[in-house]
């Protein structure tokens, strides 16, 4: 075996990449909690939370999935494009990226304008005086697609960070660490969705 | 041994292959709640969407190319997150 030379930028590469998941192992764990939590409280409501569960719009949360899965693939072509000193398509990619990103947190917007509309907020008067169960439900749907949207809006600035310095020639093919780790962060807030989108959209 | 290995391109194809799936997944996961499967409704909505995270993970995640290290490393800590999930939940329903 040849000597590893620490400096390379391999390994850099290799670290860099190994604490970038051991964040995301944290993040994990962040929303297992609150998975737990739901699994709990669905299992002792499970009639309210499926009268709830049907408050909430089906085809918007479809759209959101859409949305997420293709920008998730659009981030990964970037990389590729990047790699293969494609700069300006790498550019148009994260772009995309951004506007499918852009297009959640308004679909987002208008489904919980629906909702606070028709006074289904936390603390409203209206949502105290619902069954507890349902009371469970949209607390856990707030908390759960809020802190989810969070995300996302992190999510977008990384992106943004990166979509400047791919075009000022700070990301290179050779040195895309920063691009690579953005885009596994930007594929587990769509690794979320898609275990948020069944739980509160679809089982109902 | 390790340091002069190849780094792996995926190809816009490849990629492009792994969306189409993905989105085939979330049909089937959307159109099974109209047919009342009952009490497995949310065991299947729970599988489909572990196969589309395995496959995001996989391809998107390029874990397919990593390092044995990392492989096993992601693996590992996603068993023992089943597992808490699971274990915590099956200690909550037989109380």
């Amino acid at each position: 075996m040849t000597h590893p030379d620490i400096n390379s930028g391999h390994m850099d590469s290799q670290t860099g990449k190994l604490g970038m998941w051991i964040f995301l192992f944290t993040e994990l764990f962040l929303f297992g909690g609150l998975f737990l939590v739901y699994a709990v409280f669905r299992a002792t409501y499970s009639e309210d939370f499926h009268k709830a569960a049907r408050e909430l719009n089906a085809f918007i949360g479809t759209l959101n999935t859409i949305f997420l899965l293709v920008s998730s693939m659009t981030v990964a072509m970037s990389l590729t494009a990047i790699q293969k000193k494609q700069k300006n398509l790498a550019i148009f990619l994260v772009l995309s990226t951004l506007f499918l990103a852009a297009l959640f947190m308004l679909n987002k917007y208008f489904e919980w304008s629906h909702k606070f509309h028709f006074k289904l907020y936390p603390g409203s008067e209206v949502l105290k005086n619902l069954a507890r169960g349902e009371l469970l439900f949209f607390g856990l749907y707030y908390m759960m697609t809020g802190l989810h949207a969070l995300h996302v809006l992190v999510g977008m600035i990384l992106l943004s960070v990166n979509l400047v310095k791919i075009r000022s020639g700070w990301i290179t093919s050779k040195n895309y660490l920063l691009l690579e780790n953005s885009a596994l962060y930007w594929h587990l807030v769509d690794l979320i969705w898609i275990f948020l989108f069944p739980l509160l959209y679809l089982i109902t | 041994m390790m340091d002069h290995e190849e780094v792996h391109v995926s190809s816009y194809a490849s990629l492009a292959k792994v969306l189409v799936a993905l989105l085939i997944l979330t049909t089937i996961s959307v159109s099974a709640t109209g047919w009342h499967l009952g009490a497995i409704t949310a065991a299947v909505a729970l599988v489909i969407a572990s196969i589309k995270v395995g496959t995001v993970i996989t391809y998107f995640m390029h874990m397919k190319f990593e390092s044995l290290f990392l492989k096993l490393l992601v693996t590992g800590v996603f068993f023992i997150f089943a597992l808490v999930i699971i274990i915590t939940f099956i200690d909550y329903l037989l109380r």
